[in-house]
């Protein structure tokens, strides 16, 4: 039996672990790392709600930054106090301006906002073809953009909006996440995600089974959006800051490309590629301020970690299209599977586990060699 | 509103007109054979614009040399992205390419910000080229004329090359059905070579003639027009000739026309206001104004 | 004249032909039968170099041919009408046929290959300026057929010429093959049409699924009762 077939393996390594991680997480609050931990939980949402559109859906939105940026604002001006709202801004009508509401409210309003953006952007868009959906949905974040950075009697201008609220903490930043993979999991293995990913494969076959193709693709757009203003509105309260030039092409194409290395096709791959893509450039950055590599002063490399991100996402497109994940759901299968937390009390989850590690070494030794006699094989 | 305004808006329209004209020559030439948004040709502007700086000031080579090498800097940076991002991914969907495009984009815009630092910094063309004309108080340098007579030539001559040579045929047969094409002996990789050698000299002199507009230059700098010529391209009908230099014109003259003759709350929105434009075309016309119907005339 | 031992080719990661061994000898009229699916068009767009081979050895008058790039096989001679006549639909019927002639070797011959093509298809002369697209089906197959021609093909493949047409126009571009095969053209025919297959080549291959099941003289098939079962309806 192999380890990951074993549920309670799948406990320990999907929930456990990970639950272990954000405990710590929370209780250093402020910290540098849990910083990044709370960025990863914002791109999840943010890919994972993407890949529903992209990767499920068979459009190719990349307009995910102008939703954000939707939510970030709404979130803002429903947090800050009323003597914040005047001075930042102050052409707010006189009930917006004293209105405050609770913060999941808040975030829901977000999602409501980016949703009723998506509508109004949707219904033209959504029928253009192939490439044109993509630069139709550039269009909308630099349409976005010139309306956040020129309204700055509402949201300050280029000067942004500041003195957000910190309350994007680990247990709703990450409850929002699970929540969100779960209404996406839920999604794709209903009869409606069965229909979409019929319209993504075969766009005739799909509307003669009765798949109402235009109802499908704005309502998968407008789900997509809703996330991506939550986040937008997590991402706000997380950095306290926010402008315009935050949510601009360069964020959206960093959701896009981490989608695609981890995998469009798999919510699963939205966790892992927004792992990658959250801590990877972290170890970089110490290239942008110049390090000693083997004892060679390397001089101040600005922009390397973006370069060699852009490269490697060029090698993934060509070598592993389907992303790392492809199409497995592991980690969500083990998530939302009554089997993985029951087996927390079957002798029989404990035993088998106890055995695959203990016959670990043989079967991978078995496996490689396998594999190597296969190669040679294949090249004689 | 005095004529006089309207119409020196009107001339600004048609300088800003031809520099985006010539980029989208440059973006149609490629997408007409690949169906690929080339989102790195604005970057090749760039990498154009610091070589030309570079050799003008750190070399004290004359300008025209300078102009020369970028050239052939542009066409050597174009081909390495062709085999390296586009080609191997020919077979490959068409958003596929497109983000491979915007990250061999990022690449570059990343690579200047390394070499040349994200600042700012000036560029100015010799005095002879920015004398400025005055034609009845409509004022013109010597480069907005060169720029605009260059786009035509340009045109006429690519439109031979394309109509009656035999480049030309094997350009349009790969754009009109690459698997046939390549039954016909025609050697693909060439022509996409070809077409990319075009584009990225286009990209070369375009570059030159944004940054003798703008006067400064930052390694981001190619990257909005860029996106606003390809724009330009799809108004006109992306894949004509005639109409990506119709469209770079268009889009140019409404660009300029929209910021000087709208209140002044709303001409920051120019940007925005391009890609409405855009999204509008694209509802209405699909095909863009020159843009053949599938099976339709050439 | 050609020699094909062996072949495999792979669709992405899914073999789709196992191990296929055939020729075709000069002046041949040799016809690939089968099922839709069997992997007719594969085997011929590896021989026009569209695909690349997995293994296996294609041989062009003793010549490896096998994994070159499609206009290397071209210039050879070895030139393919494709399945569903793939013409220059934008560009007119002249630059079709110019096309045909792209090379060289071709080019030469020109105006003597066009007289032959206007004689075969007086319509094509009658349309020179007209565009491709505006074409019904079968003049589209008169003209991937004469543009074929004008590229001074030693060996003909053919890619379902028949298909979609109506059985008057599937008639007269068999009748084209038969005059063709009288002045001598090497062909090497895809067809699903089975009957007219058989009756108009020499020897004929079967193949089921990647795998050639029988082959040898078509008039001897076309009386083999278990071809008749299996391919003409059982009569």
């Amino acid at each position: 039996m192999r380890l990951r077939d074993n549920h309670l393996f799948r406990l320990i390594i999907f929930v456990i672990l990970p639950l272990i991680g954000l405990i710590v997480t929370s209780m250093n609050s402020g910290s540098y790392y849990s910083g990044l931990v709370h960025l990863f939980g914002i791109n999840i949402i943010l890919v994972a709600s993407l890949n529903l559109v992209n990767g499920y859906s068979g459009m190719f939105s990349m307009g995910h930054a102008a939703f954000m940026a939707i939510g970030a604002y709404a979130s803002a001006m429903l947090t800050l106090t009323a003597d914040q709202k005047v001075f930042l801004m102050p052409a707010l009508p006189d009930w917006l301006m004293h209105l405050t509401l609770p913060f999941p409210v808040t975030l829901l309003v977000a999602g409501v906002l980016a949703s009723v953006t998506a509508l109004l952007i949707g219904f033209p868009v959504l029928r253009f073809k192939g490439h044109y959906l993509s630069v139709a949905t550039i269009g909308l974040i630099v349409i976005v953009r010139a309306v956040l950075d020129n309204e700055d009697q509402i949201t300050n201008g280029a000067r942004g909006v500041t003195g957000l609220p910190d309350y994007a903490s680990t247990g709703i930043i990450f409850s929002v996440a699970i929540l969100c993979l779960f209404v996406l999991y839920r999604l794709i293995h209903s009869s409606y995600g069965r229909g979409l990913i019929a319209m993504r494969d075969d766009w005739t076959a799909a509307q003669t089974l009765g798949v109402n193709l235009t109802t499908k693709k704005l309502s998968a757009f407008l789900i997509s959006a809703f996330m991506a203003g939550m986040a937008g509105g997590l991402w706000g309260h997380m950095q306290s800051v926010i402008s315009g030039k935050f949510f601009y092409i360069d964020t959206s194409f960093k959701i896009v490309e981490t989608s695609i290395i981890g995998g469009m096709f798999s919510l699963s791959g939205a966790i892992v590629g927004s792992a990658l893509m959250t801590f990877i450039p972290e170890l970089l950055a110490p290239l942008e301020t110049g390090i000693t590599l083997f004892g060679v002063q390397l001089p101040e490399l600005y922009g390397a970690s973006n370069m060699i991100l852009a490269a490697a996402l060029i090698l993934i497109i060509i070598f592993r299209r389907q992303g790392i994940m492809g199409y497995s759901e592991i980690i969500t299968d083990s998530l939302f599977s009554r089997e993985t937390y029951l087996s927390l009390f079957r002798p029989d989850q404990y035993s088998s586990l106890a055995k695959a590690i203990v016959t670990l070494p043989v079967r991978s030794w078995q496996s490689l060699k396998a594999r190597w006699v296969g190669q040679k094989h294949k090249s004689l | 509103m005095d004529t006089l305004y309207v119409l020196s808006q009107l001339v600004n329209g048609l300088k800003l007109g031809s520099v985006y004209a010539m980029v989208a020559i440059g973006y149609s030439i490629v997408y007409g054979i690949l169906r690929l948004i080339n989102f790195a040709h604005g970057d090749i502007m760039t990498v154009a614009v610091y070589t030309i700086l570079s050799l003008v000031t750190i070399f004290g080579l004359p300008l025209w040399m300078s102009i020369g090498a970028s050239v052939v800097m542009a066409v050597v940076v174009g081909l390495i992205a062709e085999r390296t991002a586009y080609r191997p991914l020919r077979a490959a969907g068409e958003e596929t390419t497109l983000v491979s495009s915007l990250a061999v984009s990022i690449f570059l815009q990343n690579l200047m910000m390394m070499i040349f630092s994200p600042q700012r910094k000036a560029f100015h063309l010799p005095e002879n080229l920015t004398f400025l004309h005055n034609f009845n108080g409509i004022r013109l340098s010597t480069m907005n004329i060169i720029t605009f007579i260059a786009v035509i030539v340009i045109l006429v001559i690519l439109t031979f090359v394309i109509k009656r040579t035999r480049v030309g045929m094997a350009m349009r047969a790969c754009s009109d059905n690459m698997d046939a094409s390549r039954l016909m002996g025609i050697n693909i990789n060439h022509v996409v070579v070809i077409a990319f050698i075009i584009g990225s000299s286009l990209a070369a002199l375009s570059g030159l003639m944004l940054a003798g507009e703008y006067k400064t230059i930052d390694p981001m700098m190619g990257f909005v027009p860029g996106l606003k010529a390809f724009c330009a391209a799809v108004l006109g009908g992306i894949g004509s000739l005639g109409g990506a230099v119709l469209g770079g014109f268009v889009l140019g003259v409404a660009e300029m026309l929209f910021a000087g003759l709208m209140p002044t709350e709303i001409t920051p929105y120019r940007d925005a206001f391009v890609f409405v434009v855009l999204i509008l075309v694209l509802m209405v016309r699909p095909n863009g104004i020159l843009g053949s119907r599938e099976g339709g005339r050439s | 004249m050609l020699e094909v031992t062996d072949l495999r080719v792979k669709y992405d990661t899914i073999r789709v032909i196992h191990g296929v061994s055939l020729n075709v000898r000069e002046g041949e009229l040799v016809a690939l039968i089968g099922a839709n699916g069997a992997g007719k068009s594969t085997i011929l767009k590896t021989l026009s170099g569209l695909l690349k081979p997995e293994s296996g050895e294609i041989l062009f008058n003793g010549q490896p041919i096998g994994g070159l790039a499609c206009h290397k096989i071209v210039q050879q001679g070895i030139v393919q009408v494709p399945e569903g006549r793939q013409i220059f639909s934008k560009m007119t019927i002249k630059e079709n046929l110019r096309l045909g002639a792209f090379l060289e070797v071709s080019r030469k011959r020109w105006e003597q290959n066009l007289e032959r093509v206007f004689t075969l298809f007086p319509i094509l002369k009658e349309r020179y300026h007209q565009v491709a697209g505006t074409m019904s089906g079968g003049e589209q197959q008169m003209l991937a057929i004469g543009r074929a021609l004008l590229s001074n093909p030693r060996l003909l493949l053919l890619d379902e010429p028949s298909m979609g047409l109506s059985p008057l126009m599937t008639e007269q571009v068999f009748d084209v093959l038969r005059t063709l095969k009288q002045e001598g053209i090497t062909m090497l025919l895809v067809e699903q049409n089975a009957y007219d297959a058989l009756e108009i080549s020499d020897r004929t291959y079967i193949l089921e699924t990647g795998t050639i099941t029988l082959e040898g003289d078509s008039r001897r098939l076309i009386n083999d009762p278990g071809v008749k079962q299996a391919y003409l309806g059982g009569v």
